[in-house]
């Protein structure tokens, strides 16, 4: 999957699945404090990128990821490993 | 009367809401009860998965997407959808906007006693994927019992008291009387009390296997037929209904419109059988209730009876109001020959259903009653809508585990 397809699906399932304004979707914007996405919408972002991506997200690799575009690279890195 | 009487609060009605299988608000629902409506279907899919009977209350499920955020929505179950409705319809009744509710402490305390579709669905998902993180969030907050009252307090931001009355069959009954407890001795000035109760086959499977169903499935709006000589079984069904009870205090405070008065609540438990009613628990409670009123058997004008339309249920529970309204022989009839059995529910259900009855002046149908057997012919059941003038109705619930409640509501005055 191209790098630009992943971010498009992230952005359609944001917006279908957690119901996240599209205009707030910015690649700068956090994902608490702009977003509202707080620990509970995490769990089920888990689901909806497994069974989206095909692979678990791990809490101990999302400790960095603040921002919309942390978590496109996050995901891109577990999709595209090399 | 109690020496203490006067140090007690009065408890009042201000608003009511219902989502029911014989409308989804108080204006159908006045029209179905005063046209003998019955709401029962045949659920082809209960048939599929090898019920003994598919007859059901039905009703369409609330579309809330749009008028709740997600997270107010995923963690809701059909009955906390339905019972947002009731709420809505009850507090917008009342005069109680969201401004009201963040300003002032309001309490919940409704009736639910089941929550079997999340349940079984998030079992399926780790049996199948092996793995509990792919159950997500919603489903812990949907599957437990306290779902609505939990769900609720959320959504309208309530600060007074906060669980749920899990009693069975009378669960919604004895929230009501709960509430007025808390209100009559100052403990909290609005409630929001009522019942919920699912509608789907997975919450029902396990009590068809019981046999207390009824398979007059050739013909569904006669099936359920309380206190009728050819009963055969209840039929469950489902909902919710909300009550705002609120101290006169309150009430008089907020120019709010009173729409009755709770005075008297009496509960007992049979202390035999988990399933077959009997005679004096009802019969206790009943007294109970009428005594806390300060009125007597002749003062009600009508009764609205637990009647589900099993055999033993309706047999044992005419023999108890027999013994308590023998002399004076008050109207009776059950809803539940339209609605179904609203199980979890039905205790506040039918305390709208009578309120609406005082309301606009009529007795609802026994609909279904054809022929009384020994036993329920001692009772003056109304088979058709009847004019009349009620001032004070009893409302009885019972329930799994011999529990009882009865409610005695009046018309208010000053």
């Amino acid at each position: 999957m191209q790098n630009d397809e992943i971010i498009n699906k992230i952005n359609q399932l944001l917006i279908e699945e957690i119901e996240i304004d599209e205009e707030q979707i910015r690649q700068d914007a956090d994902l608490k404090r702009d977003l509202g996405i707080d620990s509970l919408d995490f769990v089920d972002l888990f689901v909806i990128i497994e069974n989206n991506f095909g692979f678990k997200m791990k809490a101990e690799e999302m400790t960095d990821v603040t921002t919309l575009q942390d978590f496109y690279s996050y995901v891109i890195k577990r999709v595209n490993p090399n | 009367m109690s020496p203490f009487h006067h140090f007690m609060k009065r408890v009042v009605i201000t608003g009511m809401g219902i989502y029911s299988v014989i409308g989804k608000n108080l204006g159908e629902v006045k029209e179905s009860l005063s046209m003998g409506r019955s709401g029962v279907v045949l659920d082809p899919v209960r048939k599929e998965m090898g019920f003994r009977s598919a007859l059901t209350g039905m009703v369409e499920r609330p579309q809330l997407k749009g008028i709740l955020d997600r997270r107010m929505r995923v963690g809701m179950a059909v009955q906390g959808e339905y019972a947002y409705i009731a709420t809505l319809e009850a507090l917008k009744g009342a005069g109680i906007d969201q401004d009201f509710l963040d300003r002032n402490e309001v309490g919940i305390l409704y009736g639910n006693d089941s929550s079997a579709v999340p349940v079984v669905e998030s079992v399926d998902i780790l049996r199948e994927k092996k793995d509990t993180m792919m159950i997500g969030s919603g489903y812990i907050f949907q599957s437990m019992n306290s779902t609505v009252s939990m769900n609720l307090s959320v959504i309208f931001r309530l600060r007074g008291i906060n669980f749920t009355v899990a009693g069975a069959c009378a669960s919604g009954s004895h929230a009501i009387g709960l509430g007025y407890l808390l209100i009559k001795q100052g403990l909290q000035d609005i409630i929001i009390c009522g019942g919920a109760q699912e509608i789907n086959p997975e919450s029902t499977a396990s009590f068809d296997a019981l046999n207390a169903f009824s398979t007059r499935e050739s013909d569904p709006t006669r099936a359920s037929r309380p206190f009728d000589r050819d009963r055969d079984g209840l039929v469950p069904s489902g909902g919710a209904a909300s009550v705002i009870l609120e101290s006169y205090e309150s009430a008089m405070t907020r120019g709010a419109n009173i729409l009755g008065e709770v005075v008297g609540y009496g509960f007992s438990s049979n202390g035999e059988h988990i399933s077959l009613p009997n005679v004096e628990g009802p019969r206790k409670a009943m007294q109970m209730a009428l005594k806390d009123s300060g009125m007597d058997p002749g003062d009600m004008d009508y009764i609205n009876a637990h009647a589900t339309s099993t055999l033993a249920g309706d047999s044992n529970e005419a023999q108890a109001i027999d013994d308590v309204f023998g002399k004076t022989k008050p109207p009776v009839s059950s809803t539940k020959s339209m609605t179904g059995h609203e199980m979890w529910m039905g205790g506040a259900s039918e305390v709208v259903y009578s309120m609406l009855m005082m309301q606009h002046s009529f007795i609802a149908p026994n609909i279904n009653f054809e022929q009384p057997d020994e036993v329920t012919s001692r009772l003056n059941i109304i088979p058709a809508t009847t004019p009349a003038e009620i001032h004070a109705f009893l409302s009885n619930s019972f329930g799994f585990g011999g529990t009882n409640s009865a409610l005695v509501i009046r018309r208010f005055s000053r």
